[in-house]
């Protein structure tokens, strides 16, 4: 089961192979390459089938407005672990045009579309560039720099208008409509012909008519209002009988603008904002974000923060599983008894968290450098009667109530399969990516933190199917608390913070890509510095997003009754979704 | 055996059924309606019944709760309002969704600014709860609140203005005990710092 | 706090209601029973609807109040708990569900977002409170509020049921049943009501636009 050692190889400079067709990124504070447009399907075709990159993390755009150029940033890892081989795409702003990487890595799907849909970087060679988080026939790309939202006011925050000389009343009052709207000139309502279901609807009804027996399928939409979604997703599904032989997941019913509103804030001000990605667990996404930053600028945070970090960090990963558990549960039909169970564990540790950071859910927590105070009187001890004696007690109840409970069994196993290869190429991540045998978790992978010196096991199953991605999810707990057993037993005395807080950091010029092992999966910011006190761009890999591109797979062949039960498995959480 | 997995789990809900009421017996009255029995529920060893039974139980908040910011004043001889506040401006730049608005008091004479807020607005609907107004304020003038209580049956009135913002230290000191006297000590020492640096004219910052 | 509201409204009492307004201890009876039997709705929207459906586990217990009864089809609902963000794409179905749902039907606003638009507000994809769309009976700010906080909403909230009567209430009176307009999913949303505004904004000459756009600088 454990995966104690990956050869970690260095990234070979790829320029020197691909002559001609590849340059290094000689930009202060960049790494990685550039690649032409052109060459792009070929040398990415080449790293994945000779040289083990197989697995496409990232796909995002950066709109350098000023010189007019919008890029494309890949993050290229090997499955079996190492560093990221970072290679961008660059092409004219008003013509932005890339190749799809859609048929190399089905994991540049839904990432393609969104870069789509918020910059505008049209993808050729994909075979269903719709708009994703928006809606089809919204007005522009809000995410290009020259776009403007409605409440407009400044490019960066702080804004000027709030001191010396505050405003009253409400922003709304500014707009024409009294509301968060702004329609083209020359707009008329009354002659406007909604488009975005009929390119939906149709894709689904030309799948899988029978000729010969003259069967027809049905399509059928769920969602998203509907009591298995885990909040407002929406599938649309085609069914032959009772088998699914299409579906699409609908996202961005929560979209809510997360990166514009992350690249006009500060470095400090998006803390807060990611704890809202996922909702679940908070101090895992404050974790990826005060990576990046830290990267970016240099720092490390002291010993003991860093056990805080991993501390919090944990705690959330087994309260985030044991959560799942309750919602797998749900959706076996079990209605709420367990669920209720499993909040129950929660919320001993949001009293942790509360008693910590101050807030149940939105705990931002993390500052650059540190933690923002240190564990109050009292809370290491709640921690300890935690890890050691509740926390591995109710996990064994949890084990003992569910793993061979015969609804559990004939429900899971089997259901909704994803093998090593699909894995691999759909991008899945976190417990997704290891119950179909691929042992890779970033922790161990691409140790960040203080990781490296703890001990624990790489857990990994081998069927891909429901059950294993709930025993992955049962034995990762088991492991965090191992951890979480290491981290209060060796917490050290010292400062949590380095250097003096303070609300505006010095970020230099440059890029970074720092990413944890959420308990979701891979969480990676993307963050592009010119050293101003605001982010250039702010870009969040979130893996719940990236995880649902795997559905359709899971789905394909089963009953309609198993997609709720699959989708319960890859254990979305929708802000981070929509982000 | 098909079924004993089944038996098992509804097993489990028979127990913790069964426990409430042995815990109920064990405890006495002393189990509900009172701190020692609210205590006693969230421990990690809490067995059978875990309800808090809201508003005639309250579930104890810890001293970092942290829920909508208020403005601290300093109660004068003659019950006077002195906010700490000196309208820095602070608090409405870190804010991340700039939900803070402040209007600094002009001296009507010099027409310089003197270091008090004029009026001074937060966005009840905006403000996400996040308390780094709180940590970043230099003077100690604005803090987070324990106050959850606030369901209302109208939108208006939820901009607060100073006269909602502002409650007493006495108040703070009642809510967040081991900061404000930390703070407090941090303040004298300072005080004390400064004087013997320089006996006269110490200007000192907390207005 | 709009004790007054709910008691001075002027509707008037239909003709087929006139004859049952004497029986006021029924009606008391009939409010009693109402506001102990809220069945809310199974609808989550964002990061507020995890502390709405721990408000339904062990710890808080809405049980209690006899509103454990999660409704996921709003023809069974007595009220909607908007729990979170609402964004432009989710509007439509938010009116829907809320003109799905019988009468009487109440709406709580939780959270910073549902109520103004909270954090999210500046964005381009979150409407500025729910209340621009649908009418909100309860406001909870927050971001989330707490369960505790929220149970004081919901508590708020039967307080109000209970004060209803049959003579005074708006749901017992003519044209209550009139249903909100699902907006329209355009350029930008677009609610039916107020197309003509639109029209009107958007084809105004072009000069006029560059001061409006300073005006909304300043702000
Ligand atoms: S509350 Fe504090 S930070 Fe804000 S203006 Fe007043 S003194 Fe400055
Ligand atoms: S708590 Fe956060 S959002 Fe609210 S006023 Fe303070 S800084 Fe702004
Ligand atoms: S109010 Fe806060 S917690 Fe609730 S949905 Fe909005 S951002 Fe999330």
């Amino acid at each position: 089961m454990s995966e104690e050692q990956v050869t970690v190889a260095q990234i070979p400079d790829i320029s020197l192979q691909f002559e001609g067709r590849v340059v290094k990124d000689t930009r202060a504070g960049y790494s990685g390459f550039i690649v032409g447009a052109e060459h792009l399907l070929d040398v990415v075709q080449t790293l994945r089938d000779e040289l083990g990159f197989d697995y496409l993390s990232s796909v995002t755009g950066v709109d350098y407005l000023p010189e007019g150029k919008m890029e494309v940033v890949y993050h290229l890892y090997r499955s079996i672990g190492g560093p990221a081989l970072v290679f961008k795409v660059q092409v004219p702003r008003d013509e932005a045009v890339v190749p799809s990487l859609y048929h190399i890595f089905k994991s540049a799907d839904w990432q393609e579309r969104e870069a789509w849909d918020l910059m505008g970087i049209r993808f050729v060679g994909h075979p269903d560039l719709r708009r994703i988080l928006t809606w089809e026939g919204f007005a522009g790309h809000p995410l290009r720099k020259d776009w403007k939202e409605p409440y407009f006011e400044e490019e960066t925050k702080p804004y000027k208008s709030r001191w010396p000389e505050g405003i009253t009343g409400y922003i709304e009052d500014n707009n024409p409509y009294h509301d968060n709207l702004q329609y083209p000139a020359g707009f008329d309502p009354e002659t406007w012909i909604p488009q975005a279901e009929e390119a939906l609807y149709a894709s689904a009804q030309k799948i899988g008519r029978d000729k010969e027996l003259h069967t027809d399928t049905v399509v059928v939409n769920l969602g998203p209002q509907h009591p298995s979604t885990h909040g407002v997703f929406r599938m649309v599904a085609a069914l032959d009988g009772e088998q699914v032989v299409f579906l699409k997941p609908v996202v961005g019913y929560l979209h809510r603008n997360h990166e514009k509103i992350g690249e006009r804030n500060t470095y400090l001000q998006n803390m807060p904002f990611t704890d809202r990605l996922d909702y679940v667990s908070s101090m895992s996404n404050n974790f990826g974000y005060a990576l990046a930053v830290e990267k970016l600028m240099g720092i490390k945070p002291p010993e003991r923060a860093d056990y805080i970090r991993v501390m919090m960090a944990e705690l959330t990963r087994w309260m985030n599983h044991v959560f799942s558990f309750g919602f797998l549960w749900n959706d076996l039909g079990s209605y709420f008894t367990p669920m209720i169970y499993a909040l129950e564990e929660r919320e001993l540790i949001l009293d942790i968290f509360e008693a910590v950071s101050g807030s149940r859910m939105m705990c931002n927590y993390f500052r650059f450098g540190g933690v923002a105070r240190d564990l109050p009187e009292g809370v290491l001890n709640k921690v300890k009667e935690l890890v050691f004696e509740r926390m591995p007690r109710q996990l064994d109840a949890i084990d003992k109530m569910l793993s061979t409970n015969e609804i559990v069994r004939n429900r899971c196993i089997g259901c909704g399969v994803l093998t090593a290869e699909q894995a691999i190429n759909n991008g899945a991540s976190g417990p997704n990516l290891r119950a179909s045998g691929v042992p890779y978790d970033i922790r161990r992978a691409d140790p960040y933190s203080i990781y490296d010196r703890l001990d624990f096991d790489v857990v990994v199953h081998y069927h891909g199917d429901v059950y294993d991605r709930y025993l992955t999810r049962l034995d990762e707990a088991r492991q965090s608390n191992r951890i979480l057993q290491q981290v209060v037993r060796d917490i050290p005395e010292g400062p949590i913070m380095t250097g003096k807080p303070a609300y505006q950091v010095r970020v230099p010029a440059g890029e970074a890509y720092g990413r944890v092992e959420a308990p979701k999966g891979e969480l990676g910011f993307y963050i592009v510095s010119t050293g101003k006190p605001n982010p250039w761009r702010y870009h969040v890999r979130a893996p719940s997003f990236i995880n649902l591109t795997s559905l359709e797979d899971m789905c394909r062949g089963g009953k309609i009754a198993d997609v709720v039960l699959n989708l319960g498995a890859i254990d979305i959480v929708l802000g981070e979704v929509d982000r | 055996m098909t079924g004993k997995g089944f038996l098992s789990m509804l097993l489990g809900v028979f127990k913790r059924f069964v426990m409430t009421y042995v815990e109920d017996f064990r405890k006495g009255k002393k189990r509900y309606y009172t701190a020692e029995g609210i205590e006693s529920r969230r421990k990690a060893d809490v067995q059978g019944i875990f309800t808090i039974q809201y508003p005639e139980e309250k579930l104890p908040v810890p001293e970092e709760f942290r829920f909508l910011p208020f403005l601290v004043y300093e109660e004068g001889p003659n019950g006077e309002k002195d906010l700490r506040c000196t309208s820095c401006g602070i608090c409405a730049k870190v804010c991340p969704p700039q939900c803070i608005s402040i209007v600094r008091t002009n001296d009507p004479v010099t027409g310089k600014p003197v270091p008090q807020p004029k009026e001074f607005y937060i966005d009840v609907d905006i403000c996400m709860n996040c308390g780094l107004c709180a940590e970043y304020c230099p003077f100690d003038a604005i803090k987070m609140d324990h106050d959850y209580e606030l369901a209302s049956y109208t939108r208006q009135g939820n901009i607060y203005d100073i006269e909602r913002l502002s409650k007493p230290v006495s108040y703070y000191a009642g809510i967040r005990p081991t900061n404000y006297s930390a703070e407090e000590h941090a303040r004298q020492e300072k005080e004390a710092l400064k004087a013997a640096a320089k006996k006269p004219a110490a200007t000192e910052g907390a207005g | 706090m709009s004790d007054e509201t709910i008691q001075s409204s002027n509707y008037e009492i239909p003709p087929e209601m006139q004859g049952t307004v004497s029986i006021t201890s029924l009606d008391k009876v009939y409010a009693w029973s109402r506001k102990n039997s809220m069945w809310p709705m199974m609808f989550g929207l964002a990061c507020c609807a995890i502390e709405m459906i721990v408000l339904a586990a062990s710890r808080f217990d809405i049980a209690r109040f006899g509103m454990e009864v999660m409704r996921p089809s709003p023809r069974q609902s007595d009220f909607l708990i908007v729990s979170g963000t609402v964004t432009k794409k989710m509007v439509p179905q938010i009116v829907r569900l809320y003109n799905q749902m019988p009468e009487p039907k109440y709406v709580v606003s939780m959270g910073a977002c549902a109520s103004g638009g909270g954090p999210f507000k500046e964005g381009y994809s979150v409407v500025s409170g729910i209340d621009k769309y649908i009418p909100v009976d309860v406001y909870i700010p927050g971001c989330p509020p707490t369960p505790q906080a929220l149970l004081n909403g919901l508590i708020a909230l039967t307080k109000k049921v209970d004060k209803e009567r049959i003579k005074t209430s708006e749901w017992y009176a003519k044209g209550s049943e009139a249903a909100v307009p699902v907006p329209v999913l355009g350029p930008d949303l677009m609610d039916p009501r107020k197309y003509a505004l639109i029209y009107e904004q958007t084809h105004r000459p072009i000069e006029p636009e560059i001061p409006a756009e300073t005006e909304q600088k300043e702000g």
